[in-house]
């Protein structure tokens, strides 16, 4: 006997609390704080903030323990509550030129004022596990060394003042909000940058990487990789003067691609830019070359046809909000699509049987 | 839940909204972009639809919430609950009684009236998308009223398999003008889209949205020698005897053995309670 299913509300309480418990795991062991998440696992705090769009270490820390170390929900979690803040303004632009750098690279020059900082980097470690966190994680204190350059001024400038590399022009117009206005193509280049820069860091980085294998190819050095604060300032209408109202953490890199002209540009470098919140150099870089990628049309470059050239594929698909919850979506009931589908196939199928038959009589 | 505006999304949103939808019921079946707000349910789960709901409530509103044409199935309770907490408003099952009706891939049996609004839920809202992934083309298309490709594609369809190959989001033409993509719903409902009460479609993921004003002529897009057929399986209702609903099958055991009931649950039920026994009714099983 059937007996129609009911009780989606009972099934649903009861799977948020049996979700509860697993999120904490064995009792036995004591609870993560979300202080400990934020200090000890701060690049996925930091990658929540740059993809939920959202620079609050303390709310990036409490999404990822809320979401049991799923980042993708992390970003769901401060997007979702993102949305709910009210829009009071907005800042002046941030100077990365006065960036407070710990990290300083530059990948075209030996060196360069201000010099190659490393900074707290992977790059040169050897990738063994180290047993001894799993023991007692203490680790010795790192050395301070002299002062860092009090002034770094931007490597791509070198190249500027020579007229070696394509100049930004610079621009007064405030820029689109893409979360307070729908999308339109074509995005320009403020839009793109801002899609990019909250873009999914799988994708972006996939997109640059196929740059590099060939699908658009712009060949790209890191002219110049920083990590470090800036100041953020407001205008304050009531004051007449701007006041700052915090430090964020930034990565921006400037990539220099070799360029052999155009039909309007003379041959020069080229500039892909990437601008994270936090320390995220990965998807920096990955923002810069894909950004490069995007600007053959306003270069007079002849596109390739290449996926990461295609400004509506890559920004239509760069959001991993808007991908996993349509890639998810389809373990939702689909059951009455489906019945239609079932009595379409069973009817054209019923219909190509009898014609065989009948071709076999004949 | 104090912290949140009535019906979650605040007042400046909802203008924004419901801006959109006076454009969308002023312009029948045309996509209107909009600001699409970050829903805290996933896009996918009708972060569209909960918009539109949103925009629409007032207070005195009683909500229904369906999918798959039944109210408890685990996404419909989700939704229900998500405006019970956020607007306080009444809530039922009954199609009747409720003032909006927000639904996932169904239009209710019962014939609507003018004093209510169906809000659709909508994944892909874009006709043509299938035939043209991008975007900049497909509005392109729409503003020349260049249809030509989807004719092809279900002539393609009835040249290859003898019938137009698409079970549901079956496009229709609105009010002699714009192709619309009626959500996905199985093509057995194509002919409720002409209607007494207003029809608001709403997708989050991809910014649009779109309106049947009521009444308005919607037509299934078909040829003289293929006309447009509502089609649906070819059963009574196992619990109510209905021969004029849509119906879903139901595998009952592992041995093939299947029922064929009402998709619309209240439209069953109430049937069942005013008399209509199935095939495999309860009472028939214990008389």
């Amino acid at each position: 006997m059937y007996v129609a299913v009911k009780g989606g509300e009972r099934a649903i309480d009861n799977a948020h609390d049996w979700l509860a418990e697993e999120r904490r795991g064995d009792p036995s062991v004591p609870e993560l704080g979300v202080a400990q998440i934020r200090e000890q696992l701060a690049l996925a705090v930091n990658r929540v903030m740059a993809e939920g769009s959202l620079y609050d270490p303390d709310l990036a820390a409490l999404a990822i323990k809320q979401a049991r170390g799923d980042l993708i929900e992390a970003i769901f979690l401060i997007r979702a509550y993102r949305t709910t803040l009210p829009r009071i303004g907005h800042s002046r632009p941030v100077d990365t030129g006065a960036m407070a750098c710990i990290r300083r690279i530059s990948a075209t020059f030996k060196d360069a004022p201000g010099g190659q900082v490393l900074g707290p980097t992977f790059d040169y470690t050897h990738r063994l596990l180290d047993f001894k966190l799993a023991a007692d994680g203490e680790t010795p204190e790192a050395k301070t060394g002299a002062g860092l350059a009090p002034e770094m001024p931007r490597i791509t400038e070198f190249l500027n003042r020579e007229g070696l590399i394509q100049d930004e022009s610079t621009c007064d117009d405030t820029p689109p909000d893409m979360t307070r206005a729908p999308m339109e193509y074509p995005a320009g280049r403020a839009l793109r940058l801002q899609a990019l820069t909250r873009g999914d860091e799988g994708f972006v980085l996939g997109m640059a990487y196929s740059t590099q294998r060939g699908y658009g190819r712009n060949h790209p050095f890191v002219g110049e990789l920083r990590i470090g604060t800036v100041a953020v300032e407001m205008d304050i209408p009531e004051l007449g003067f701007a006041i700052e109202i915090g430090e964020i953490t930034l990565t921006e890199c400037e990539t220099v691609n070799q360029f052999m002209g155009s039909k309007t540009e003379p041959p020069q470098f080229t500039r892909g830019y990437g601008l994270v919140f936090g320390q995220t150099e990965r998807k920096a870089i990955s923002m810069a070359l894909v950004d490069r990628a995007l600007r053959w049309e306003e270069l007079g470059e002849d596109s390739d046809g290449a996926p990461a050239q295609d400004e509506e594929f890559v920004l239509s698909h760069a959001d991993n909000i808007q991908a996993t919850g349509f890639l998810e979506h389809i373990k939702l009931p689909h059951y009455v699509d489906f019945q239609s589908e079932l009595e379409l196939i069973r009817k054209i199928r019923t219909e190509a049987q009898a014609g065989a038959r009948k071709d076999a009589a004949e | 839940m104090s912290d949140y505006n009535f019906a979650y999304l605040d007042e400046q949103t909802k203008r924004m909204i419901r801006r959109a939808l006076l454009k969308a019921v002023a312009v029948p079946g045309y996509q209107v972009p909009f600001a699409s707000r970050e829903m805290p349910m996933p896009y996918g789960w009708g972060t569209g639809g909960v918009q539109v709901t949103a925009a629409c409530l007032t207070p005195d509103d009683t909500l229904k919430v369906i999918d798959q044409g039944a109210d408890d199935t685990t996404n419909a309770v989700s939704i229900r609950k998500f405006f019970e907490k956020t607007a306080h408003v009444a809530t039922t099952e009954k199609t009747r009684a409720a003032s909006v009706i927000q639904t996932r891939h169904r239009i209710p049996e019962e014939p609507l009236t003018a004093d209510q609004i169906l809000v659709y839920q909508v994944p892909i809202p874009e006709p043509l998308r299938f035939l043209e992934p991008r975007e900049t083309e497909t509005r392109r298309m729409h503003a020349l009223e260049e249809y030509g490709l989807m004719h092809v594609k279900l002539y393609e369809d009835i040249a290859r398999h003898g019938h137009i190959a698409t079970a549901y989001a079956y496009p229709v033409k609105v009010e002699g003008r714009y192709v619309m993509d009626p959500s996905p719903i199985p093509k057995f409902d194509n002919p409720k889209l002409e209607s007494a009460a207003l029809q608001l479609f709403g997708a989050g993921r991809e910014q649009r949205i779109y309106a049947i004003p009521p009444h308005t002529r919607v037509v299934s897009l078909d040829f003289e020698d293929h006309p447009f057929e509502a089609s649906k399986a070819d059963h009574a209702c196992d619990l109510c005897s209905a021969r004029h609903t849509y119906l879903d099958e139901v595998i009952t055991d592992d041995a093939g053995g299947r029922m064929f009931v009402c998709s619309d649950t209240d439209y069953c039920a109430g049937r069942q309670a005013t008399g209509h026994h199935g095939r495999l009714s309860p009472q028939e099983a214990t008389a």
